[in-house]
């Protein structure tokens, strides 16, 4: 294993805790805007493009910052959303028959 | 590429280093296997929309699923997420003790969280919701519920054998400053059963 023969050092700081205290806020919020029940005052759909804004940036920052996704190779960023393409893919495909 | 592995790489031999992840082969395996096990929760979770999308009768989750209990579920795993980064950050300083400390709090986010799952589905069984029955509406909404949940408890019950390992590895002294790849390497897996679950709780339980 190259950890073996390599001596291996970090040169990136990330502040963890202000990542942490985002995705306690974006939780937060999201139970805010996911107990509500849809009404014509708050439409199925604004709720959706809420709800789903609001779990992709918490993804988002999971990937990149905890992950270290940030600080690698962009190659390996492009493997890491391939499954996302494809289930997006998947997804759109499908909607034609409903 | 370091010189060595220039040389092997010209003859013909796999080369030392990878040039996506210089760090380890071990890392890019990890981040591979990633991608196809997201594939896989990505594929229940798109099945799970479009049942849903031509279900006439799914039930709205938030009036059977208990919002508070696993809101506090996704704060366990964020914060287990942060004790994990925190071993990491405490080894890549040579602190064995404080990789130790962080790794056993991880492993044990890992353990409430799959006791309040238990605690869920018991909960949740008692009321009449099972794998093909549901009485709110469309029982296909209680089999892709236990599906997806238990795919991803089954993957925290993994992560935390797998950082038990570490910990106690951990123990013997075998992680050092210059030496934390398979921390790095367990870490990812961690934080992707994290990641995960973030979208499960949405799509899941809120949406």
């Amino acid at each position: 294993m190259a950890s073996d023969s390599h001596a291996q050092h970090d040169d990136h700081h990330v502040n963890y805790m202000a990542i942490f205290w985002w995705l306690l806020a974006l939780t937060i919020l999201e139970v805010l805007a996911g107990i509500p029940q849809a009404s014509p005052a708050y439409p199925q759909l604004l709720k959706g493009a809420l709800l789903v804004i609001m779990a992709v940036a918490k993804a988002a920052l999971v990937g990149l910052y905890f992950m270290h996704l940030r600080f690698e190779k962009l190659t390996l960023g492009f493997i890491a959303m391939i499954p996302l393409v494809l289930c997006v893919f998947v997804v759109l495909m499908v909607l034609p028959d409903f | 590429m370091s010189e060595a592995a220039a040389v092997d790489h010209a003859h013909g031999v796999e080369p030392a280093e990878t040039p996506l992840t210089p760090e380890s082969w071990g890392k890019l395996g990890m981040w591979v296997f990633l991608a196809g096990d997201a594939m896989s929760f990505g594929t229940l979770l798109a099945g799970y929309a479009i049942l849903r999308g031509i279900s006439e009768n799914w039930p709205v989750p938030t009036e059977i699923l208990g919002i508070s209990l696993t809101a506090f579920m996704t704060f366990l795993l964020i914060c287990s997420s942060v004790t994990m980064v925190k071993g990491l950050d405490a080894i890549k300083k040579g602190d064995q003790e404080g990789l130790v400390k962080y790794m056993w709090l991880t492993v044990g986010g890992g353990l409430i969280f799959l006791g309040l799952q238990a605690y869920e589905w018991t909960h949740l069984i008692n009321l009449g919701l099972g794998l093909a029955e549901n009485e709110w509406g469309d029982s296909l909404f209680g089999t892709t519920f236990y599906i997806i949940t238990g795919f991803h408890g089954m993957h925290v019950t993994g992560g935390v054998i797998y950082l038990a390992v570490i910990a106690m590895r951990g123990k013997k002294g075998v992680y050092s400053a210059t030496n934390w790849n398979e921390v790095e390497i367990a870490g990812l897996y961690w934080h992707f059963v994290d990641l995960v679950w973030i979208l499960v709780f949405t799509f899941i339980y809120l949406l």
